[in-house]
């Protein structure tokens, strides 16, 4: 009987075509949101097997495996990827477009041909990105930072990278957009600000970012372009121009885009603390003003990438200040999230054991943050692969583990089904055991010395590198289990109930998986989100 | 979604036009980039600049300067006169826009030209060997104009595809949204200019 509810939802019925078309020309964003998942989930695994590939080369030193140039490229093209086709878009375009518009009571969002359209964008921008591999002579080698001179100078095929990254971006200005008017039109007749659930909250933040920092790279990016095809000289020296505005105008998006990365994470967090607690969110208000302080203040501290590219003192000084200031409203979060499970009943479920990387990672990811956002310990350790652990804490071992533990979580309203317990519990254990054991060791080495981008080194960091490499491997195995965990529940898991873990927002109260309409009739808001006897 | 038979119709005109103004900010942001550029270098090589923005041609800046404020004006009349229901002047007044618009890239492309028969292109040899300020400051002008002047394209294209809506009845006295989301993209193509205007050709 309980099958009937996968018949009649949103998986089986789209447009009026079947099949495949059905889901292209579908305007439903539940199914838009799964698109986007499956597009992210291959270019994750395409990012992964480079990333693999550069291990493989770093076990031992000298060059074994690729050529130097071959390792630029391949690390220009990992980071490409996973930066601006899989963290950016990642839990804004895949659970944002699933659960946003359920969680705050629509029916879709605001513009659903617009929705579509921009996953059309995504799509096109990662094929310019992936092209950008095979076309013209060779591929980018420059870093996914793109900094000047040497990307205007490289006879590499800089340009198609570059314009993917605009493309992509024009998408995510798109999508963001949506979200806004999304949030702020279509709530549910008595949901109030401070009555809506967490995560939209941090959507919302998240999409103001988006909005405001997309621009200032996407320009940048042409200015890039303009140099290379016309020599109009901005970045460079022999013209007038300044190699360090680029560093500038880059980092003005980019330091925020990391809080694109971060903030739909600390959503999802934040959601599901209080389900497997079964307990009213600690702070409610805290967190929704950290979610805007962080938005805020995360515009005024990119320098702190720039410590070492020449600027003036005071500039440095205020940067650093800045970057601690900004490490507040995360630290904030951390907090409640902790209370919040202070005499709660916690449900050990694999939603919840992730979570729980999550916290341990972000953890040891922001406060190295710290380490770096202080100027006499980055001239220590800039470039060098204690950032490449930093950022990799805060991205894989934060934003990603929280895209885990959202999948686990939402699973069975997604699908209408269950997955494995055991298996998901295996997997995370084997994901957060590979992922320490690959990136932990590179803080060691990173303070030793490490450069951060050589494909060959000393032997004194082999240990490190070596761990690394079998870290990987228990990664690679976590990740495959998992997704066949998850693969096969969603065609054959146990059917599951509409409310498997006890939720209070409203993807709850529908059926799993919901129908195209979500709701038969929009529910009016008396009470806030998590309101647990 | 027209052909779906997933959504029942919503419509929100607050929303259309909340979209379109976030959206004019992020394009006003696109600029702001160019407007550090410009404001960095006119710091640092502030003699070179004045030389070179006395190059530009003043006249048909100043002449594009009115055409594009007179086709704001009737771009806005035309809004006006479809909500009180007359389809023919807003025709009219959405035709002369799209004219204005026209008329605005001919002269672009006399202005340009003439800076090309003088060797005076980005890339060229005889930039190479122009003062560092100067070469940035026809960078910035080729940069500057040039991205504005995709934005009149796109604009008229907008303008035309809006102009067939309203002759087949799509838009309608009722139903005006897209008209008006098409004339604030107006505007934002002439504020952007207005910005210009001043900054490449008449400070110095
Ligand atoms: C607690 C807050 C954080 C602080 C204080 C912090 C600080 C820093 C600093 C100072 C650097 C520059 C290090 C150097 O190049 O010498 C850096 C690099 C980086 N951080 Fe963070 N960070 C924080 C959170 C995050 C978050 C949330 C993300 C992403 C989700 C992130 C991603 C990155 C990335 C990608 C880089 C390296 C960029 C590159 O050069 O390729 N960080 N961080
Ligand atoms: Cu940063």
């Amino acid at each position: 009987m309980e099958i009937s509810a996968i018949e009649n939802s949103y998986l089986k019925h789209g447009t009026k075509y079947k099949g495949i078309l059905g889901w292209l020309t579908s305007t439903d964003h539940k199914r838009i949101g799964l698109m986007y998942m499956y597009a992210i989930m291959i270019f994750f695994l395409v990012g992964g097997l480079l990333g693999g590939l550069m291990r493989l080369e770093l076990f031992r030193p000298g060059q074994d495996y690729i050529t130097a140039q071959t390792y630029n490229a391949v690390f220009t093209v990992h980071g490409v990827i996973m930066i601006f086709l899989v963290v950016i878009p990642g839990l804004a375009a895949v659970f944002g477009n699933i659960l946003m518009p359920i969680m705050i009571g629509a029916r879709d969002v605001a513009f659903p041909k617009l929705n579509l359209f921009s996953f059309y964008i995504y799509i096109f921008g990662a094929i310019l990105a992936i092209s950008s591999q095979f076309l013209g002579k060779g591929a980018p080698d420059t870093g996914w930072t793109f900094y000047a001179p040497y990307s205007t100078d490289t006879n590499t095929n800089v340009v198609a990278a570059v314009l993917a990254a605009f493309v992509l971006g024009f998408s995510s200005i798109l999508t963001g957009l949506n979200f806004i008017v999304t949030i702020h039109r279509m709530r549910a007749p008595g949901m109030t600000w401070f009555k809506m659930p967490l995560f939209p909250w941090s959507l919302y933040a998240t999409a103001w970012i988006q909005l405001l920092a997309t621009p200032i790279v996407g320009i940048t990016l042409l200015m890039i372009i303009a140099e290379r095809w016309f020599k109009i000289g901005f970045f460079d020296p022999n013209l007038g121009g300044d190699p360090i505005l680029f560093q500038h105008l880059f980092w003005i998006y980019s330091h925020p885009a990391v809080y694109i990365m971060i903030l739909p994470a600390m959503g999802v967090i934040t959601e599901i603390i209080p389900t497997f607690s079964q307990k009213r969110v600690f702070g409610y208000k805290a967190i929704v003003f950290s979610s805007v302080a962080i938005a805020a203040v995360g515009y005024l501290v990119w320098g702190h990438h720039m410590y070492t590219a020449g600027m003036s003192v005071t500039a440095r000084w205020f940067f650093s200040l800045l970057t601690f200031i900004v490490a507040v409203p995360s630290a904030i979060k951390v907090f409640n999230w902790i209370s919040t499970m202070y005499k709660g009943s916690i449900n050990l479920q694999p939603p919840f054991f992730f979570t729980m990387a999550f916290i341990f990672n972000f953890m040891i990811g922001g406060l190295t943050g710290l380490v770096l956002g202080s100027l006499a310990t980055d001239i220590h350790v800039h470039d060098t692969a204690f950032v490449v652990a930093h950022f990799h804490y805060i991205i894989f071992g934060g934003m990603g583990f929280a895209f885990l533990a959202a999948i686990h979580y939402w699973f069975p309203k997604i699908y209408g089904r269950m997955y494995n317990n055991k298996l998901a519990n295996t997997s995370c254990a084997l994901i957060f055991g590979g992922f320490t054991l690959l990136y932990f060791p590179q803080f060691i080495i990173g303070l030793q010395g490490m450069p951060r981008r050589y494909f060959d080194y000393l032997p004194k960091y082999e240990w490190g590198q070596v761990f690394s490499f079998f870290g990987a491997i228990v990664l690679g195995i976590g990740i495959l289990i998992m997704l066949i965990n998850l693969f096969k529940s969603a065609r054959k898991g146990k059917i599951a109930s509409s409310n498997p873990w006890g939720g209070k927002t409203l993807e709850w109260t529908i059926a799993s998986p919901p129908t195209v309409e979500n709701f038969e009739e929009i529910p009016i808001i008396t009470e806030g989100p998590y309101e647990y006897k | 979604m027209e052909n779906s038979i997933t959504h029942t119709e919503h419509r929100d005109d607050t929303a259309s036009k909340m979209g379109m103004w976030l959206f004019i900010f992020t394009e006003l942001l696109l600029f702001g980039g160019l407007f550090i550029v410009y404001s960095v270098y006119r710091s640092k090589y502030t003699a070179d600049f004045h030389v070179a923005a006395n190059q530009l041609n003043t006249f048909i800046g100043t002449v594009n300067t009115v055409i594009l404020l007179v086709s704001s004006m009737t771009v806005a009349m035309s809004v006006t006169a479809l909500r009180t229901g007359n389809k023919g002047l807003t025709l009219k007044l959405l035709a002369t826009t799209i004219f204005f618009a026209f008329l605005f890239l001919v002269n672009k492309y006399f202005e340009w030209g003439l800076k090309f028969e003088h060797h005076l292109y980005p890339g060229s040899e005889l930039m190479l060997t122009l003062k560092r300020g100067e070469l940035l400051f026809f960078g910035l002008y080729f940069f500057m104009t040039g991205l504005h002047a995709l934005h009149i394209i796109v604009g008229m294209i907008l303008l035309i595809v809006i102009y067939r809506k309203i002759q087949t009845g799509r838009i309608t006295k009722d139903d005006n949204v897209l008209l008006e989301n098409g004339g604030l993209y107006w505007h934002l193509v002439d504020l952007i200019w207005i910005f210009l205007f001043p900054l490449l050709y008449l400070i110095s």
